[in-house]
């Protein structure tokens, strides 16, 4: 009786098993033909993954922001070919792109290249990041100098004073002459020298 | 008073980026010229849509300013286009066809229905002419001068207003 159960039981989990198995391997191929629509095969790894590469960073032109490993369109399916063909007549990345760049223009290419007609577009992310970060920068060294700076005579008197006249208002309105009382006047009377500008 | 013109920055900064994202509104997206302005038609060698064993290469396109006009029986706004062309052609414009991505039987069909504006066409069942001029949906029109370069590109179809107003001033300017 605890054989049979036994020998049921394993039954269960090796059918739990393979359709696991099942699972995970469709979920590979589902993975494989969204990547590409038609299968380039490539003998070298090295040339897969730089064909991988490639088409994701070619724009299609047909399309407003879709890559040609992406894009359905058939101007993609031809620049596909285009890329595997010249990758397996061994050309550099580089020749390859520019191939694609003298037909369909810079458009193509996801990240534009480096000249002095892009400089503009490239530099300027780094530039408004060092003007706002002086900006930041010139304001907290203005603050600490402010905070750092501590009272002259003309300004302790003032305070010495006002803390005076703050003691003798609170003993006439009661018992109000607990330290308590002094610290939290004396602090609202600190801030204010910051406020003047 | 020059801390209150500081102020203003952030403002005019903005109004900037109000300006050209405004301007980019009324943009087309799919308008920009084509990579081959000012370069030499690509080269070929491809049979016509008549005649399979008769090939053309690029000394066709010498000699004569030429619209180059790529299109195919698959695609409809093409037929729009044909009135144009034809009009275009009985003004004098010397127009050679490329058959995209086609079959040749369609394609004769298509020029007998619509007419045929063209003194050749060449038959390109592969795209391989139309890669090569970065043509990524028809139709498509390439303008090229005696020399055999690309003067202009027309990007869709050719509205009959296009015509007198925009494709006839070409010509005349590269005729020149």
């Amino acid at each position: 009786m605890a054989a049979v159960m036994r020998g049921s039981a394993s039954r269960v989990w090796s059918r739990f098993g393979v359709s696991i198995g099942l699972l995970l391997v469709s979920l590979l191929m589902s993975a494989s033909v969204s990547a590409a629509i038609e299968v380039q095969d490539f003998q070298d790894p090295a040339l897969a993954s730089r064909y991988a590469d490639l088409s994701s960073r070619l724009r299609c032109p047909k399309c407003q922001n879709e890559s040609i490993a992406a894009s359905n369109s058939p101007i993609s399916a031809d620049m596909r070919a285009r890329v595997a063909t010249l990758l397996r007549e061994g050309e550099s990345d580089k020749q390859i792109e520019s191939a694609m760049v003298s037909r369909f223009g810079d458009y193509v290419l996801y990240d534009p290249k480096l000249e002095t007609r892009t400089w503009l577009l490239w530099g300027l992310p780094f530039a408004l990041v060092l003007i706002g970060g002086s900006v930041i920068a010139g304001f907290v060294i203005k603050r600490r100098r402010l905070a750092q700076r501590s009272l002259d005579d003309d300004e302790r008197d003032r305070l010495a004073s006002l803390v005076a006249r703050h003691r003798a208002a609170g003993s006439e309105a009661g018992e109000d002459t607990t330290a308590a009382g002094a610290e939290a006047g004396a602090g609202k009377l600190r801030a204010r020298p910051k406020g003047e500008n | 008073m020059k801390r209150r013109l500081l102020l203003l920055i952030p403002l005019v900064l903005f109004v900037v980026l109000v300006v050209f994202f405004y301007r980019g509104l009324s943009k087309d997206p799919a308008a920009r010229d084509s990579a081959l302005l000012a370069k030499d038609f690509p080269s070929f060698h491809l049979s016509t849509l008549s005649d399979p064993s008769q090939k053309r290469d690029r000394s066709l396109l010498e000699g004569q300013v030429t619209l180059v006009n790529v299109w195919g029986e698959w695609c409809p706004t093409c037929k729009q286009e044909m009135p144009q062309l034809l009009e275009l052609a009985d003004r004098g414009v010397r127009l050679v066809g490329v058959d995209y991505k086609d079959t040749r039987e369609n394609g004769r069909q298509f020029l007998q229905e619509f007419g045929n504006p063209f003194e050749v066409s060449l038959f390109d069942p592969d795209g391989s002419l139309g890669f090569d001029l970065g043509v990524y949906g028809a139709p498509e029109s390439f303008l090229v001068d005696a020399d055999g370069v690309i003067r202009y590109h027309h990007t869709g179809y050719i509205t009959p207003q296009d015509v007198e107003s925009v494709i006839l001033p070409e010509v005349k300017k590269w005729q020149q």
